[in-house]
């Protein structure tokens, strides 16, 4: 697994998104109000919104498109929406937030 | 806990469906028991004159079967009449000997037909129209027999002569008065419904007064007062019901005509509660079943205690189930001296409409022939709409747009209801009934229905109406701002304002927000309600839309729109160039005009933003926000030869005093400076057309989602006042609206001529000028702010790179 430092977990703001491209993955970074980071796919399944711009609530993104509402650490949409999107695996350590892809 | 002990006298629509609410709300708190005299589980009772008619079949309108009860752990009693209460021991005993205890007793004894008391009304072939054995009495003998007589020319009355005429036999109608259905509609009205029926075969004798059913065992015929007689095999007496209070009088529980109960269902007695037709609430009784449910519902709240809602009494509307004949009527629909009234009637085609209004505002309503604009009015009598400024006959002819949509029932299965979401007529109608939805909330949250721009909103309520109920019912909602909360925003203003609330996440948690965070729906409505009330509150990014807190409008690939301000739509050569500039570095893709007479750069990457808005080193043109977006000019009078004011200035002027100020959704305005109104001041929600020596004003204009043309509020002479009663407005619908709600439905609701009383009460306006000056003072320009902010540069516009 190739462990990539993304971030400065300081950096990241308070349940906003924030847009990351790492090769081909477009991914959307979130810092819970809980603490936790959490990072999925920066892709609605419904029509491709941008997920990092959405609003997020506990655990919840709402995409600002159309506003599905994506489980950030399932990936799934909520209901009666269908759809998911890709998670990926986050890592923090003394303040460093890597990605595992 | 031990569970309380539930009894209910009477198994059927508004009893059971009580006890369902009661399931809902605590399934687990009660053991229930019922009692029914009937040998059958609950059905529809509404449906036996359609099951009379051949629609339907007896099993089909069943609405609880045995397993329901079984399954939710209900005994179930049929066929065993309550005969005593004792109030002291709390306690029921039974026809059959039975003695059942109880902690809180519900009597929805329902009513019993009137049966005429004249001689020979025991005699065979003599039945009423009530029950399911009625029902069978009837078909039995429609096998055997030719001749019937209907007694009773009202709803019920008309719907047994429809049915038996369809099971072969041969109807007269027998009526005391001189029309028909005298209750529920006038005599116009009452006039062609007796043609129609006519020429359905049906035969009508008026004004005969029943006093002897003539016969040996069985009846032969009926006698009347002027002494003729009528030849009939079957009688039908439906002429009129009445409260079952037998039981409640003999237990010494209050009744009059039905069973006394004050707005929370109670009897006098503690613990026994009276629902449905046998009881009596400020003087009327209900024997239709909107209301009854309406009852049932609130009883549940009291007998669960989870809510404390009144009863306050149900305006009613009545549909006559007659195939071929379209009757509605609801409301206060007959003349009197205090009301005025809209009549159509075309003789040609056989329809007759007909719209009272007492002070402005429609109160009740009947229609024969065409009846779909039914469930518009009735949300209008409902409503008590203020209908001044409009010409009175417009509320008659319903917009194409409406009268389309209240068609829902010819309404393909497979149309698109929700054009935003894709989603059918059938797929709502389902999710209704399979999964037992009652609001447009559950709706919208199982369906996606007007989940987006809400347009379909009354057609999806029209859709609940229709599937709900046959004699549809309006169930009346609080309704909460979001599912997060049960709450109304008038109650979390409220206690916004009493527990001197300052965050929305302090809102979310005092208020026991049962989404800890809230949603999509509700942060960014606190937000606007919390700036709102307090100007200096800061607005909070993680709680605004996307736009909004990005100032800029995101489009469908992700990047973003810049609209610069252009004031009134006037620019300079030197503004274009800056823009022209600024289109040829960033390589924008392209650059549209809008509707709002401004300049939008289309296809901007997130990150080159806050360098796009300092190159054009102009002010946010606000076209993405819940605010004034633009105030509309035509050229006026510096440069027309027909304009009487000079509009552009005053658009200037408006535009530079009223941007940026938060507004519960979008604000458009435009000044026209002559009535040719270039500037499309109909359909904004603040226009202005200039005239000679003075202006116009028109309010709740919307040209989008629901198109309606503004209500003239008043007519004024100098551009001091148009700027006052603008600011006056604005400042009252940013008070007293619903975040989301565009004036257009703001004015609807709160009526125009309210509106202004408000605002032509000097002292009032010139306070909601004050507060609105204190609200502008705190605005701030949005793009120079992010452009001087490294911080929020880094937060909301840059992204991360590897």
């Amino acid at each position: 697994m190739n462990r990539i430092e993304v971030a400065k977990l300081s950096k990241l703001p308070e349940k906003l998104g924030m847009s990351l491209k790492v090769g081909e993955h477009d991914i959307a970074l979130f810092k819970l109000s809980n603490g936790k980071i959490k990072a999925v796919e920066n892709r609605c399944p419904h029509k491709g919104g941008v997920l990092a711009q959405g609003m997020v609530s506990g655990e919840y993104v709402f995409c600002p498109m159309h506003d599905w509402k994506i489980c950030t650490d399932s990936g799934e949409a909520q209901g009666p929406d269908m759809g998911c999107v890709k998670t990926y695996k986050v890592e923090v350590q003394e303040e460093k937030v890597y990605l595992c892809l | 806990m031990e569970k309380k002990k539930l009894v209910l006298v009477g198994n059927g629509m508004a009893g059971v469906r009580c006890i369902e609410e009661i399931l809902k709300m605590k399934a687990e708190a009660f053991d229930i028991t019922i009692f029914g005299s009937e040998p059958h589980p609950n059905y529809n009772r509404i449906l036996l004159s359609t099951v009379l008619q051949g629609d339907t079949s007896i099993q089909d309108i069943t609405l609880n079967d045995r397993a329901w009860y079984e399954k939710n752990n209900i005994t179930l009693y049929t066929g065993e009449t309550v005969t005593s209460i004792d109030s002291d021991r709390k306690s029921v005993h039974t026809d059959l000997g039975r003695e059942v205890e109880y902690d809180q007793l519900i009597l929805a004894t329902g009513s019993e037909p009137f049966m005429l008391p004249v001689p020979g009304a025991d005699k065979e072939g003599v039945t009423a129209f009530r029950d399911i054995k009625d029902c069978e009495t009837m078909i039995d003998a429609a096998q055997n027999y030719k001749k019937a007589i209907v007694i009773g020319g009202g709803l019920l009355g008309l719907e047994a002569a429809r049915g038996l005429i369809n099971l072969g036999m041969q109807v007269d109608v027998v009526h005391l008065g001189s029309q028909l259905m005298d209750r529920q509609l006038d005599g116009t009205a009452a006039a062609l419904l007796k043609k129609e029926l006519e020429q359905q075969g049906m035969n009508f004798l008026m004004e005969k007064q029943t006093t002897e059913i003539i016969g040996n065992k069985r009846a032969e015929g009926v006698r009347f007062s002027d002494g003729s007689v009528a030849n009939a095999d079957l009688v039908v007496m439906a002429v009129g019901i009445r409260p079952n209070v037998q039981l409640a009088r003999n237990s010494g529980i209050a009744v009059n005509r039905g069973i006394l109960v004050n707005d929370y269902l109670e009897t006098e007695i503690p613990d026994i509660y009276a629902v449905g037709e046998c009881a009596e609430h400020r003087e009327m009784v209900y024997g239709l079943v909107a209301p009854l449910y309406a009852q049932g519902k609130i009883l549940a709240e009291r007998i669960t205690e989870t809510g404390s809602s009144k009863y306050e009494g149900s305006v009613i509307s009545t549909q006559l189930k007659v195939s071929g004949v379209d009757v509605f009527s609801a409301g206060h629909f007959m003349d009197d001296e205090h009301t005025k009234s809209v009549k159509i009637y075309d003789e040609v085609e056989g329809v007759y409409k007909k719209i009272v209004f007492r002070d402005n505002r429609v109160i009740g309503a009947v229609m024969f022939g065409e009846i779909q604009d039914g469930p518009r009015l009735f949300k209008m009598i409902l409503e008590k709409q203020d209908v001044s400024g409009i010409p009175k006959i417009a509320v008659l002819a319903a917009p194409v747009e409406e009268a389309a949509e209240s068609a829902v029932a010819s309404m393909p299965e497979n149309e698109v209801v929700c054009g935003c979401n894709g989603v059918t007529k059938g797929a709502i109608c389902d999710a209704i009934v399979n999964q037992g939805l009652t609001s447009l909330d559950e709706v919208r949250d199982c369906t996606n229905a007007s989940r987006s721009c809400g347009g379909c909103k009354p057609v999806v309520s029209e859709l609940l109406e229709y599937t709900l109920g046959d004699d549809f019912k309006y169930i009346e909602q609080k309704e909460s701002i979001c599912s997060c909360t049960s709450l109304s925003r008038e109650e979390v203003l409220e206690e916004i304002k009493i527990k001197n609330l300052k965050f929305v996440k302090e809102v979310m948690h005092v208020l026991d927000w049962r989404e800890k965070e809230g949603c999509s729906k509700c942060r960014p409505a606190l937000n606007y309600y919390l700036g709102m009330m307090n100007p200096q509150h800061e607005d909070e990014a993680a709680s605004k839309f996307v736009n909004e807190r990005m100032h800029a409008n995101i489009q469908k690939d992700g990047t973003y729109s810049v609209v610069p301000r252009m004031y009134g739509g006037v620019t300079t050569a030197e503004d274009l160039r800056k823009i022209a500039n600024v289109a040829e570095a960033y390589n924008v893709p392209m650059i549209k005009l809008t509707g709002g007479q401004r300049i939008d750069l289309l296809g901007i990457k997130k990150e080159d933003l806050p360098n796009v808005w300092a190159e054009l080193d102009m002010p946010s043109g606000y076209a993405y926000g819940k605010t004034l977006r633009t105030v509309k000019t035509c050229v006026g009078e510096q440069f027309c030869r027909f304009g009487t004011q000079d509009s552009t200035s005053l658009g200037i002027e408006l535009e530079k005093k009223f941007e940026r100020l938060n507004t519960p959704h979008k604000v458009k305005m435009s000044v026209s400076a002559c009535p040719r109104n270039c500037a499309e001041s109909g359909i904004k929600d603040f226009g202005i057309v200039g005239v000679d020596g003075g202006f116009e004003l028109y309010v709740g204009g919307n040209g989008g989602t629901h198109l309606r043309a503004g209500d003239l509020l008043c007519t004024v002479q100098t551009k001091e006042e148009v700027v006052t009663m603008a600011a006056a407005f604005m400042q009252y619908y940013r008070e007293t609206a619903h975040y989301l709600e565009r004036t257009s439905k703001w004015i609807e609701r709160m009526g125009l001529e309210h509106v202004r009383e408000v605002l032509f009460d000097e002292e009032g306006r010139s306070q909601l000028v004050g507060r609105i000056e204190e609200a502008l003072s705190y605005t701030k320009e949005p793009w120079k702010e992010i452009i001087n902010n490294k911080e929020t540069k880094e937060k909301l516009f840059e992204s991360l790179s590897v």
